[in-house]
């Protein structure tokens, strides 16, 4: 799990906390919030996700929205903007189609990783020019920071991390959401749309998630958001869950956290991302970072992101060391207990050359080397619906 | 297996429970209060016998599914018994924590170390102001 924060800064509260708390959710400092750690339990938690449906609030991350200044809905404005955040990301903004969204990274100037974020096109004609990004929520000042300072000119940010974002993560999650948001059962895999609750609050639905499972993230504004999230929670499928599942959870699915498994000093091809580097992209190098990242691309990384199978049963922490041969080549960098398939699970980086599935590896924990391999991502298979 | 009468069970700070057997054995493990407070347990480490420890030291690593928590020696003395049936069935520490969830079984190498562990009421009232 990322840091938590530790600093006697104020900590903002979502608009869920008071949700949160009476489900009995133990609160901990979380990139500058209150947030739930958990509320059964952090396995029974993460188990019913993966049987049934769990409930995040995960409002303290940065939902927002960049608005092109002049000529948002004519023709060619989605070509604008996404020319303009191709500046900072290596995918391909331009090709996405109206409603689809796509997984990337902000890069620095020497292509390191500034954030992962969820970039969309939206669908409705008249908000072409637009795109809504979703950031982690401890680098989402910066992002936006860094976003208005290279783009500025251009475009208006629109914050929206004033508002509910909440996932709803599991089997269950297209029949509990259907039942409130008619419609969103017909969405496929990162696609996004906007639905009205009772036919009158206005909120943003997108088929995506964290866990590996099929499921939705849902913006809305906290008046009706409060009473959506207070009735799917009422619903017998449907249950809170914390921080500490959705990080096994995301671990089990292979999923990388921000500030652990990558950070500003990993590029994406060590982060075994390099599939976020479009080819249109590779071809004209035309992103940040394109030196480096694509010399890495065309010979090999120095380390790689790898999964790893601890053998026995005690699992391995981020900050593990690698050994081979009695050689360090690397460190875990997520680590933990895999509910779902009752064993340890980890990821982290090795040198190149250790990469290969089924490399017998040792993991030094207490002081003392123990078995392991290097095994594919994810550990378990994911459920996301297949993209319509 | 254990005196399950409270009466003769120490406690420490650190949450652990040892029961000192006239023999001057101890059978010690994570009171209920730690257990509820780590989460469900899935891995626990336990110490070799026949290693020596001293009070106070690490000795055991009981783990949730997020985190590991050292368990540290009660008192001093050798390690004359674990318990196996929790490599299998860490679980054991969440369901019976003060009986078959128990970690260890050690011989004391002092007894004066007994002076000024809390009993079970001084402890429930230690818990209560955390």
């Amino acid at each position: 799990m990322v840091e938590q924060d530790e600093s006697s800064r104020e900590l903002k509260r979502t608009p869920l906390f008071g949700v949160m708390k009476s489900f009995g959710g133990q609160m901990v400092s979380f990139a500058g919030y209150e947030s739930a750690i958990q509320f059964e339990g952090i396995k029974s938690e993460h188990l019913w996700t993966r049987s049934h449906a769990g409930l995040f609030d995960v409002s303290h991350m940065g939902p927002s929205t960049l608005n092109l200044k002049v000529g948002v809905g004519r023709e060619g404005a989605h070509d604008s903007i996404a020319k303009l955040i191709e500046m900072l990301v290596p995918s391909d903004i331009r090709g996405l189609r109206a409603g689809q969204s796509r997984l990337t990274v902000l890069l620095s100037e020497d292509g390191g990783i500034l954030d992962d974020l969820i970039v969309g096109r939206p669908l409705e004609e008249n908000r072409q020019g637009c795109l809504d990004l979703v950031v982690n929520g401890a680098c989402k000042e910066n992002d936006w920071r860094l976003i208005e300072s290279t783009l500025g000119s251009d475009i208006r940010l629109e914050r929206k991390d004033d508002q509910i974002l909440f996932a709803l993560q599991g089997p269950s999650a297209v029949d509990v959401l259907s039942q409130e948001l008619p419609g969103v059962e017909a969405l496929g895999f990162m696609r996004s749309q906007t639905f009205r609750w009772k036919d009158q609050f206005e909120c943003t639905v997108s088929r995506c998630g964290y866990t590996g499972e099929d499921g939705f993230e849902t913006l809305i504004k906290p008046e009706p958001g409060i009473e959506l999230v207070e009735k799917l929670l009422s619903h017998p499928e449907v249950k809170p869950v914390g921080l500490g599942a959705r990080d096994s959870l995301r671990l089990e699915a292979g999923l990388c956290l921000y500030g652990q498994d990558i950070d500003s000093n990993r590029t994406p091809v060590e982060a075994n991302l390099t599939w976020l580097v479009s080819k249109r992209r590779r071809a004209a190098r035309d992103f940040r970072g394109s030196e480096r990242i694509m010399q890495e691309i065309e010979n090999s990384p120095r380390i790689l992101r790898v999964g790893i199978q601890p053998e026995e049963r005690a699992p391995a922490r981020a900050g593990t060391a690698i050994y081979k041969d009695g050689k360090d080549i690397g460190e875990i960098t997520s680590g933990g207990f895999g509910p779902s398939i009752d064993r340890p699970v980890a990821m982290g980086y090795v040198n190149y050359e250790y990469a290969k599935v089924d490399t017998e590896i040792e993991l030094m924990i207490r002081g003392k080397l123990r078995p392991a391999k290097i095994c594919p991502l994810p550990f378990v298979p994911p459920r996301n619906r297949k993209i319509a | 297996m254990t005196d399950s009468n409270n009466s003769s069970r120490y406690f420490t700070e650190d949450h652990e429970w040892l029961v000192v057997n006239d023999d001057g054995t101890g059978l010690t493990g994570v009171s209920a209060y730690a257990a509820n407070q780590l989460g469900e347990v899935v891995y626990v480490e336990l110490p070799e016998v026949g290693t020596t420890v001293n009070k106070g030291s690490e000795v055991a690593v009981v783990e949730s599914v997020k985190a590991a928590s050292d368990v540290f020696a009660p008192v001093s003395g050798e390690i004359i018994e674990v318990n196996n049936d929790l490599e299998g069935n860490p679980e054991i520490v969440n369901e019976s924590p003060e009986d078959s969830g128990w970690l260890y079984k050690l011989k004391l190498t002092n007894l004066k170390e007994l002076e000024g562990i809390m009993n079970a009421e001084a402890y429930s009232k230690f818990c209560q102001d955390l």
